[in-house]
């Protein structure tokens, strides 16, 4: 190769090299907004604060979803496989929300230890499968402990 | 393999998805139609204004022709 | 000697003439690939167990992000080459990138939407996917408007194409954003070092639609080049022929 196109060929490299450095810098420095939401073993660590606009997330523990008869009240517990976080609702949940898939609830901790939600997104996986194969599947939680979220 | 749908309005409706799906694959294609075809609007741009170049050429051409001429004794 | 042929490939003329016989095939396939993958994922794929019909969105959804990721390479290696070898024609081709990369992240943004509303319950979220892929979209925008910002092309190519390399750091944010961190949006399904988690008869029109976006990129790719080619040598006598001979047929015909 030309001296010369070498040299242009070292400092484009550089280029990218430095700014993939920075940009990775940035990224390492605020790891912690990077994430979308808090898991539930960062609340039973007293990572979150109280009383904030916060997001938490982890899979609906299977058999923890109480609904009241006279409202739209609901509450459920939410779990990263290491703690649990309970969550309370009073709005419409949206349709994928299930037990054992995971979902991603918006709103403010009490004091108690719970949250209170305005809004409950659900966390769907990356599974496709159509609903035969999804039967004879044993009907798997594809979330189920919190394995992952 | 077979069609997953009873009927071309269930087709439509898709569940009550519809409107989400059908709206996604509607601007999906609009937005491919826009740009396999820019290159022809350029194209067409572009003769255009390749003919308007040579027109002003042959304009130019033909009044220096006539110049030329005038200044010559006859 | 090696040489030979890389140097051969930065002629412009070459590139369009060689091109010409490849564009109606290209043109076809794609036409051809997309519509029967669409036909096939629309009606004949079966429905989601848990999404239902929501999910047919995946169909153009995944293959209009790969290739506004994979776009993006190409329009960033097209500048590095045009830095390096002073090749006029891999700055015509990293310029023509540009629109077609920005169309396709909009239709990767808008789908994931209109997907997200109904599997979600919402339409946006800021998390790291989706944050990362809107900053993919400023990018290509800002390399087509940094091209208009200079009235001389070199100056432009060179600006883009150092804006396009700076850029590139954030493809494998985006790739890996839902695995470094928590996010809303899933992570990736289709998988090149284990099995994809989708069943074959998702799959088969998935890979169609895939292979369909490839074909649609590369002729539109070449289109939008050829014709940047004939806007940027305008004054050779080879473009003069050819928009001659054409419009010297077109009027015998009319």
């Amino acid at each position: 190769m030309h001296p010369v196109r070498k040299q242009r060929l070292i400092l484009v490299l550089v280029l990218v090299g430095l700014s993939s450095a920075a940009v990775a810098l940035v990224t390492y420095a605020m790891r912690n907004n990077m994430n979308y939401f808090y898991a539930p073993s960062a609340f039973a660590a007293g990572e979150v604060p109280f009383e904030k606009r916060i997001r938490a997330g982890g899979c609906v523990v299977p058999g923890s979803v109480v609904r009241a008869g006279d409202s739209l009240d609901v509450r459920f517990a939410l779990t990263d496989g290491k703690a649990e976080l309970e969550v309370v609702f009073d709005k419409i949940l949206p349709d994928l929300f299930a037990e054992g898939e995971a979902a991603v609830v918006t709103g403010r901790l009490l004091q108690d230890g719970r949250v209170r939600a305005d809004q409950v997104l659900a966390k769907h996986d990356e599974n496709y499968t159509p609903p035969e194969v999804a039967e004879s599947m044993a009907a798997e939680a594809s979330c189920a402990g919190g394995a992952k979220i | 393999m077979q069609f997953q749908f009873e009927s071309l309005a269930a087709f439509l409706h898709m569940d009550g998805h519809g409107p989400f799906v059908w709206a996604a694959y509607a601007v999906t294609f609009v937005a491919l139609a826009a740009l396999a075809f820019q290159p022809r609007l350029q194209r067409r741009r572009l003769k255009r204004e390749l003919e308007r170049q040579q027109r002003i050429e042959a304009r130019r051409r033909s009044v220096e022709a006539q110049r030329s001429r005038a200044a010559e004794p006859a | 000697m090696a040489w030979q042929w890389f140097h051969r490939l930065g002629s412009p003329r070459w590139f369009y003439q060689k091109t010409s016989a490849w564009m109606p095939w290209l043109a076809l396939a794609s036409v051809l690939l997309i519509g029967a993958g669409s036909v096939w994922g629309l009606g004949f794929a079966p429905e989601d167990a848990k999404q239902g019909n929501s999910y047919r969105i995946i169909y153009i959804h995944v293959p209009a992000a790969f290739l506004a990721l994979a776009g993006y390479y190409i329009m960033a290696i097209s500048g590095a080459i045009g830095l390096i070898w002073k090749m006029k024609l891999s700055f015509v081709v990293m310029r023509a990138a540009a629109p077609i990369g920005a169309v396709l992240t909009f239709i990767a943004l808008f789908t994931g939407a209109v997907w997200g509303k109904p599997t979600w319950g919402t339409y946006w979220v800021w998390d790291a996917r989706i944050t990362s892929m809107l900053i993919l979209l400023f990018l290509y925008i800002g390399v087509i408007a940094l091209a208009r910002a200079f009235s001389r092309e070199q100056v432009a190519d060179k600006a883009c194409a150092l804006l396009a390399l700076v850029g590139t750091v954030n493809i494998p944010i985006i790739y890996k954003s839902v695995d470094w961190w928590f996010t809303l949006h899933q992570p990736a399904t289709i998988k090149f070092t284990e099995k994809s988690s989708i069943d074959p008869s998702m799959f088969y029109p998935l890979l169609t639609m895939i292979i369909g976006f490839y074909c649609l990129y590369a002729w539109t790719l070449m289109a939008h080049t050829r014709e940047k080619i004939l806007q940027r040598e305008w004054r050779t006598s080879w473009v003069q022929q050819l928009m001659r001979g054409k419009s010297m047929t077109e009027s015998k015909a009319g």
